[in-house]
């Protein structure tokens, strides 16, 4: 049992940065925006967390400063991508190099220096009374907990507002959704730059609550992982949720795989789900290779469409 | 194939535009067909990205010029930093042809860091498992080990596309993951060196299985592959068929479908072929650079030589130059960190001059017309 | 509102670069009738409508809703006004309800609970009830049938307040059954109140629903009346218009042995309908069959499948003697057979790629074009140099990418090219759309030239004029079939706008 819990906080703690990038990048993708620079904008959201929490202590401050920064970027790639309609690939690329770059130049003054302002634990000790996971659940960190409600909220978003269904009805066929009245432009700006700031708070949980150092480059491929997870959680919050959680167990179980008794390397246990995505991707295109119109389980590419234009 | 327009859906958005830009006198119109950027238009990105740079580094309370003099000279002004500019060009010019041979038939490889990393361990796997052999037997087996890696990780990409409708995006990331974590696999656990104090690598290359070098510099003969790579590639697009073949394919697919080209075949050929080069690039890196397989033998070649292909559109002359730049660009922003600056600095650069040369690229498409 | 004209449109204009879609049109559109908008494709109608809809705007005149002069700039100013348009081509959102897309951009709450679903489906369903329209509200539209797509279509309008209904070319993606349900939808609506604007090229059904009609021709509005003042036969002669003046006449020729023979096509267009259906025609050695009727009958999927792009799922296809057993283009290619395609940038030439590609195209693996696998420059270069000259196609130079060649040249240098390969059988589907005269004569006597050389040329095209200037034998086709044939020495033009329009016999009529 005791494992179980090892299991789920590491899956949390680990997962939880995940998971803001993850929702973040659903917001873009869902718009129509590939999302391919998350990468070097977690790593901005880390070094800006990290300065402005050295300089100032505050976290509130530091939070700020991310979602500033954060927006600035989102600013920037919205204007390339959806104003002057430039490559959103290598669009999304250049924005994570120049991220790192950025981000390793900004930090290298307080590399590896502890970071202090924790971010606060919120302690809820009736939670204490459920079984196994309780005594986790009851101290757990304010932004594990921005991250349930994020998700929570996303999928009221999406599913249950007339906002959500623009941006579905926007994703999916952005020519109707013009002719219907929803303004394309405001609200890509809008998901870009919303987006952008959550992936940079994914990058601020990393810093805070992960791994309170800045080390330059220390999403570690987190960024990249997350565009993948986009894809695997089908572009759906809760799933993402489900998603993020699993790779952070993977990535936490790493070398205690003997511990479950199990004889496969963890790399071939952290293949799954980029091998089972691609596998699952070929098993819908060959279930659906009759139908010309393709059904909806292709809306799983809302952006592609935007991206042939 | 990707060149496949949603006619209905464009004309329609670009009514869109049209109509809201046209509440000024001035119209602005977007050309979606035509790229003329002038030849200038990379020259002039550069120089405005290193000018934003500029003042990052200034804010920061360094010397802007003086960076940009080390990073200068530690790339090209030093005999050492010329051939260290060209083994890091190496792997970027076969990478950036493989993405740029792909790019021809407007299909995204992505995946050439994922085919890299397949063929750095085939070429590997050989010598571990046929260790004893000479020179004349071992390094020739690493080549063509390499390339057919190589080019298989490039069919899985293309096997998806072609006969499941994946999207190509989807599957080359995928597909670099898959490769990362077994080139993990590899040097953490069965091929890591018994001797080597735990690091992730595996033993040394002997000299029958590297690359032979140039002189005592790490210039190696990767060079050569490279150099015949890149005059293959201009050979095959201008005078054989099969170039003409996937021309008309990159022009336009229905035309090429009425000439009777069967499209998911040429689709394949090139993903064999342009995974092949990565794969050799991988091969070249591995015996002739670091003479064995480690954690971390790519810093990325595989993306950066996407923007090396895109920079360089195409062109086999541009493909070069492009390469020896972002060369240089690594290679100087290892040097500034003499003068304490992270060498990820390079990146900024980088990332800076690909915003600006694709800002220009899509304002060159803007049209502005007087209305009435 | 005691106007009698719902919509006035008042010396309209449009333009596109230099081509005019509408020019100088008057069009008055009676409160609560049912106006039809006949003419070909081309004719105008369809900008026309945009025009209402608010996707385009007007170069020029006057729009009065309802006696009031309007601008309307934007489908949201269409929609203020009343106006509701339904596209031919869809617009809704196949991953989304009928119900979500009916709600689709309105503005009323942010929060929809079921509560509020349940709320809208509801007054979705009074409004589909009131006019009679059968639809799954809360079905995925990309499980509907067209037909029922187009119903949803209809009530996304009516939920929106519109009493002014446009349909673009209604039936042209319904069945028969499915025509007469909306044909029986649009009297309620009428009954209702509504006003309805449909275009269309199908007599029949103007004269089976519309209360007036106006016929456009080639941009131009040329008359309106009501069903009761005219008859089938002004309509059909209104829509293909008088014959111009100084024709080519071409020599009378014996045709020789047969080159096509088709017998019972049959292609699929998906969706469980039929493109080309139990067609049967044949093509001579040394004449010319022209295929006249109004674009969307099954042309273009006819003569795909006889280029071999198009697989045909019934019927014969015999070139030469020797019948085709399965569809490919190369074999095609191989057996004698060029087709000049209907959209020449779009499947004929390559636009980035330079004249001597493009001439290449379908010849580059003959051996005087390639060997060993490569291109033979110089040799290729100064045949196309000759084909240039010989073809009087216009250019700065072989270098320039084709792209840039006017419209004319681009098709010369097209048919150029299949002309070189001497085939057997030339295809030539709409071939001077879009050309200027001279451009046009070059092609119709190239067309004539290899006639003459005792070739075979299956002529495809919308332009009655060029089909009858040209033709030894005229078929007509609709619906997928040939539903009539003449020779050009007894070729009436009238009885050919009819069966254009889909009469085969009219009443009061003799056969001749």
């Amino acid at each position: 049992m005791d494992l179980i819990i090892q299991i789920v906080a590491a899956a949390m703690s680990s997962g939880t940065p995940l998971l803001f990038a993850v929702l973040g990048g659903i917001l873009i993708e869902r718009s129509g925006i590939i999302q391919l620079g998350a990468e070097g904008i977690m790593l901005m959201g880390a070094v800006t967390a990290a300065l402005v929490c050295v300089r100032t202590g505050s976290l509130a401050a530091a939070l700020l400063a991310v979602l500033a920064v954060s927006a600035a970027l989102g600013l920037m790639h919205a204007f390339m991508t959806v104003s002057l309609r430039a490559n959103q690939i290598v669009s999304g690329l250049a924005m994570t190099l120049f991220g790192s770059g950025l981000s390793a130049f900004l930090g290298r003054g307080i590399a590896g220096q502890p970071v202090p302002g924790a971010v606060p634990k919120l302690d809820l000790p009736f939670l204490e009374a459920v079984p196994v996971v309780g005594d986790l659940f009851a101290h757990l960190d304010a932004l594990t907990w921005a991250s349930f409600a994020l998700v929570v909220g996303m999928h009221l978003y999406i599913y249950r507002t007339s906002w959500g269904l623009h941006l579905r009805a926007l994703g999916d066929n952005p020519p109707t959704a013009d002719v219907m009245g929803i303004p394309v432009t405001a609200f890509r700006y809008g998901c870009v730059i919303a987006g952008t700031m959550l992936i940079g708070i994914g990058g601020a949980d990393l810093l805070l609550v992960f791994s309170p150092a800045w080390i330059e480059d220390m999403t570690a491929g987190r960024g990249w992982i997350a565009v993948a997870l986009i894809i695997f959680a089908r572009w759906n919050p809760v799933r993402a949720l489900l998603v993020a959680y699993f790779f952070g167990a993977l990535d936490a179980l790493g070398f205690r795989i003997q511990l479950i008794g199990s004889d496969i390397p963890s790399y071939f246990l952290k293949m799954i789900p980029y091998a089972a995505t691609l596998l699952v991707l070929m098993a819908l295109g060959w279930r659906n290779r009759g139908k010309p119109s393709g059904s909806p389980e292709s809306l799983g590419v809302p952006y592609i469409r935007e991206q042939r234009l | 194939m990707n060149g496949k327009a949603a006619a209905a859906g464009m004309e329609a958005e670009g009514a869109g535009a049209r109509r809201r830009a046209a509440m000024s006198r001035l119209r602005i119109e977007f050309d979606p067909v035509r790229d003329r950027s002038p030849w200038w238009a990379p020259i002039a990105a550069a120089a405005a990205a290193l000018a934003v740079c500029a003042l990052f580094i200034a804010a920061n309370g360094m010397d802007p010029l003086a960076v940009y003099k080390k990073m200068l000279t530690g790339a090209f002004g030093t005999r050492f930093g010329v051939t260290e500019t060209l083994v890091k060009s190496i792997p970027l010019l076969l990478c950036g042809i493989g993405v740029s041979v792909a790019y021809r038939i407007s299909f995204w490889n992505i995946g050439a860091e994922g085919q890299f990393l397949a063929g750095a361990m085939a070429a590997t796997a050989v010598t571990i498992y046929l260790p004893d052999l000479p020179a004349a037997a071992a390094l020739p087996l690493m080549t063509l080990a390499g390339i057919a890696a190589g080019g298989l990780w490039g069919l899985m990409t293309a096997v998806p596309r072609a006969y499941f409708q994946v999207n190509e995006l989807i599957s080359s990331l995928m597909l670099n993951y898959v490769a990362l974590l077994l080139l993990d696999y590899f040097v953490f656990g069965p091929w890591r060196d018994p001797g080597g104090l735990n690091f992730p690598g595996s033993p040394m290359f002997t000299a029958e299985q590297s690359l032979p070098a140039f002189g005592r510099t790490r210039l190696h003969f990767g060079l050569v592959f490279a150099l015949a790579a890149v005059l293959l590639y201009a050979f095959l697009f201008r005078y054989t068929r099969w170039g003409y073949e996937l021309r008309l394919i990159g022009s336009n697919p229905e035309a090429a479908r009425n000439a009777g080209i069967n499209l998911n075949r040429q689709l394949l050929l090139v993903m064999l072929a342009s995974g092949g080069l990565a794969g050799l690039a991988g091969m070249a890196e591995v015996s002739g650079v670091a003479h064995r397989l480690m954690y971390g033998i790519s810093p990325g070649y595989g993306y950066t030589a996407i923007i090396v292909a895109w920079i360089a559109r195409l062109h086999p002359l541009g493909l070069i130059l492009s390469a020896f730049l972002f060369g240089g660009l690594i290679v100087g922003g290892y040097s500034v960190q003499t003068i304490g600056l992270p060498s990820a600095t390079s990146e900024m650069l980088q990332g800076a001059v690909l915003f600006f040369v694709i800002a220009g690229a899509a304002l060159g498409r803007i049209r502005i017309r007087r209305v009435r | 509102m005691n106007e009698p004209y719902a919509v006035e449109m008042r010396g309209i204009r449009k333009q596109f670069g230099s081509m005019i879609a509408n020019d100088n049109v008057d069009f008055a559109v009676k409160a609560g009738e049912v106006h039809a908008l006949l003419g070909e494709n081309g004719a105008g109608k369809s900008t026309l409508l945009s025009m209402l809809s608010g996707v385009y705007r007007s170069t020029g005149g006057d729009i009065l809703i309802h006696g009031r002069k309007v601008n309307i700039r934007s489908p949201k100013d269409a929609l203020a006004l009343g106006i509701g348009m339904v596209f031919q081509q869809f617009r809704l959102v196949h991953t989304l309800t009928a119900a979500e897309n009916i709600v689709l951009g309105e503005k009323s709450s942010v929060w929809r609970g079921a509560s509020w679903m349940r709320r809208k489906m509801e007054e979705i369903g009074a409004v589909a009830d009131r006019f009679g329209l059968n639809i799954a509200a809360d079905r995925p539209v990309w499980r509907m049938s067209v037909g029922e797509q187009q119903r949803v279509e209809i009530v996304k309008v009516l939920y929106r307040g519109a009493d002014i209904i446009l349909l673009d070319e209604p039936t042209s993606v319904l069945t028969p059954g499915e025509a007469g349900q909306l044909f029986e939808t649009l009297r309620q609506l009428r009954a209702a109140g509504k006003t309805i604007i449909l275009t269309t090229h199908k007599l029949r059904e103007v004269m089976e629903i519309a209360d007036r009609i106006s016929v456009m021709r080639k941009g131009r509005m040329l008359k309106t009346m009501s069903r009761f003042e005219t008859s089938e036969r002004e309509l059909a002669q209104l829509m293909v218009g008088k014959p111009p003046a100084g024709v080519m006449k071409p020599e009378a020729r014996l045709p020789g042995r047969p080159l096509l023979e088709v017998d019972g096509l049959t292609v699929d267009a998906g969706e469980g309908r039929a493109a080309v259906r139990d067609l049967s025609l044949a093509v001579r050695e040394g004449e010319i069959v022209g295929i006249a009727g109004v674009a969307g009958n099954g042309q273009s999927e006819l003569a795909e499948a006889l280029a071999g792009l198009r697989p045909w799922s019934g019927g014969t296809i015999r070139v030469c003697g020797r019948e085709w057993k399965r569809s490919s283009v190369r074999m095609a290619i191989e057996s004698g057979v060029s087709l000049v395609p209907e959209n020449r940038m779009r499947s004929g030439l390559a636009g980035s790629l330079d004249i001597v590609d493009n001439l290449l195209l379908k010849t580059y693996r003959r051996p005087e074009r390639s060997r060993f696998g490569l291109l033979r420059g110089s040799r290729n270069r100064a045949w196309a140099r000759s084909l240039v000259e010989r073809f009087d196609v216009r250019a700065a130079g072989l270098d320039t990418p084709v792209r840039q060649l006017s419209g004319g040249n681009q098709q010369k240098l097209l048919l150029a090219r299949e002309a070189d390969r001497d085939p057997k059988l030339m295809i030539a589907v709409h071939p001077t759309q879009g050309l200027d005269i001279g451009a046009a004569e070059s092609v119709h006597r190239l067309l004539l030239g290899l006639r003459d050389a005792g070739r075979g040329v299956l002529l495809i095209s919308e332009d009655l004029d060029e089909v009858l200037q040209l033709s030894d034998r005229i078929l007509v086709m609709f619906g997928g079939t040939i539903i009539g044939e003449m020779s050009r020495d007894n070729a009436d033009r009238e009885r050919i706008g009819l069966y254009m329009a889909g009469l085969r016999d009219v009443p009061g009529e003799e056969a001749s």
